[in-house]
This record gives structure tokens, sequence and C-alpha cells, in this order.
């Protein structure tokens, strides 16, 4: 499922809601998770698990081509955890599905 | 500061002119929709946030970490979420990334 195919799933049954607005939602929300993130904050959702950075400490790395040594600086990398609803349906959902 | 589904639905208040009512059903479905695709196995790619990809584990040895009791880990199927590009990058130049 892509980012349109969700708006387009959305707005089937948000039949109230204009095609255009669930388009907007749908970007809204994803900006919102993203702006989040960057900016150092968590995200929680029951039923569907959370969103945290994990860190990196920074090490030395190379280059392949050369072979040099770099000095990578440490950082952070977006992390997901599932949520236990979501957990189970997707195991579940294995019986029916390849 | 956490994002919860009550402040998403807030801004699209606020940004998207819904109702709070419209706006709080908007958030729900929106993870609900994400749910039911992976339920079905299906994956999900959001472009410029990252993907959600489904995994076949096979069974495995465990342990109970408490007891020391081994007991098999059943097959299963797992979410993983594997974030884009620009959200890496968006994420690696946040102000605090010199420690946790």
């Amino acid at each position: 499922m892509t980012k349109s195919e969700l708006i387009t799933a959305l707005a089937e049954r948000q039949k109230h809601l204009a095609f255009a607005d669930v388009e907007l939602a749908v970007r809204n929300v994803i900006e919102q998770m993203s702006v989040a993130l960057a900016g150092g904050d968590r995200i929680e959702i029951r039923g569907f698990g959370s969103f945290s950075l994990h860190y990196r400490p920074p090490r030395t790395g190379r280059n392949p081509k050369t072979g040099t040594a770099v000095a990578l600086p440490g950082k952070h990398v977006p992390h997901f955890k599932p949520g236990k609803e979501l957990r189970q349906r997707v195991n579940e959902g294995r019986d029916s599905s390849p | 500061m956490t994002l919860t589904k009550a402040e998403m639905a807030e801004r699209l208040f606020l940004d998207v002119g819904l109702n709070k009512r419209e706006a709080r059903e908007c958030v729900d479905a929106f993870f609900e929709v994400l749910r039911e695709a992976l339920e079905r196995g299906e994956p999900v790619k959001l472009s410029g946030f990252g993907n959600f990809d489904l995994r076949n584990k096979n069974q495995r040895p465990g342990r109970n970490p408490k007891t020391g009791e081994e007991i098999p880990i059943s097959a299963r199927r797992v979410v993983t979420f594997r974030p884009g590009q620009k959200l890496k990058l968006r994420v690696e130049n946040h102000a605090g990334s010199g420690q946790q």
C-alpha cells in the first residue's frame, strides 16, 4: 500500500469528507510524525505502536574505495516498536495470506 | 514531548479545518487502514517517511529469562519499520544528536 492508496482507502471510509481534505489530512499526519522525530520527540499510538530515536555512537568507518579511516559522528536513527494489537493482528493474518 | 493521536487530531482541526470529531475519526481511521493492510500481509510504503514491511520468522529456541527454562518461540509474522532516506536525514541532523 502506497501513500496514494492509503488516501483512497481512507477517503472511501470517510465519505463525508472531501477527497482533497483526506489528502491534506494524510500528508499532515505524516509530516507531524516526521517533525516530531526530527525534533527528538517520541510518537505513541495505542494499538499501533511507538516511534522513538535510538542513538548510534560515533565510530571509525572506512572509505570502501580507498580504505582510509573516516571518523563518523554519533547519530540518532528512527525506531518503531509495534504495539500489542498490531502484533497480534499481523500474526493472526499469517494464516490467510502468503 | 510525545506526539499522540489527540495532538494529531488537534492539528487536523487547526491546519486542515476538519471539525474535532472528523479530525479524531480521521486519525483513528488512518492507523486502522494501516493495520488492515499489514494484517492482510500487505507492506505499507509511505514515501518520505518509511516502509512497514512484514517478515515471517521460523520457530526458534528461546528461554524464559526469569526461570532459565527452555521454551520454543513459535513461528510468527512480525512488522518491521525501515525509515526512508529523507526521514533518516531529518532525524540525524536533529540538534541533540551528540548523545542520548
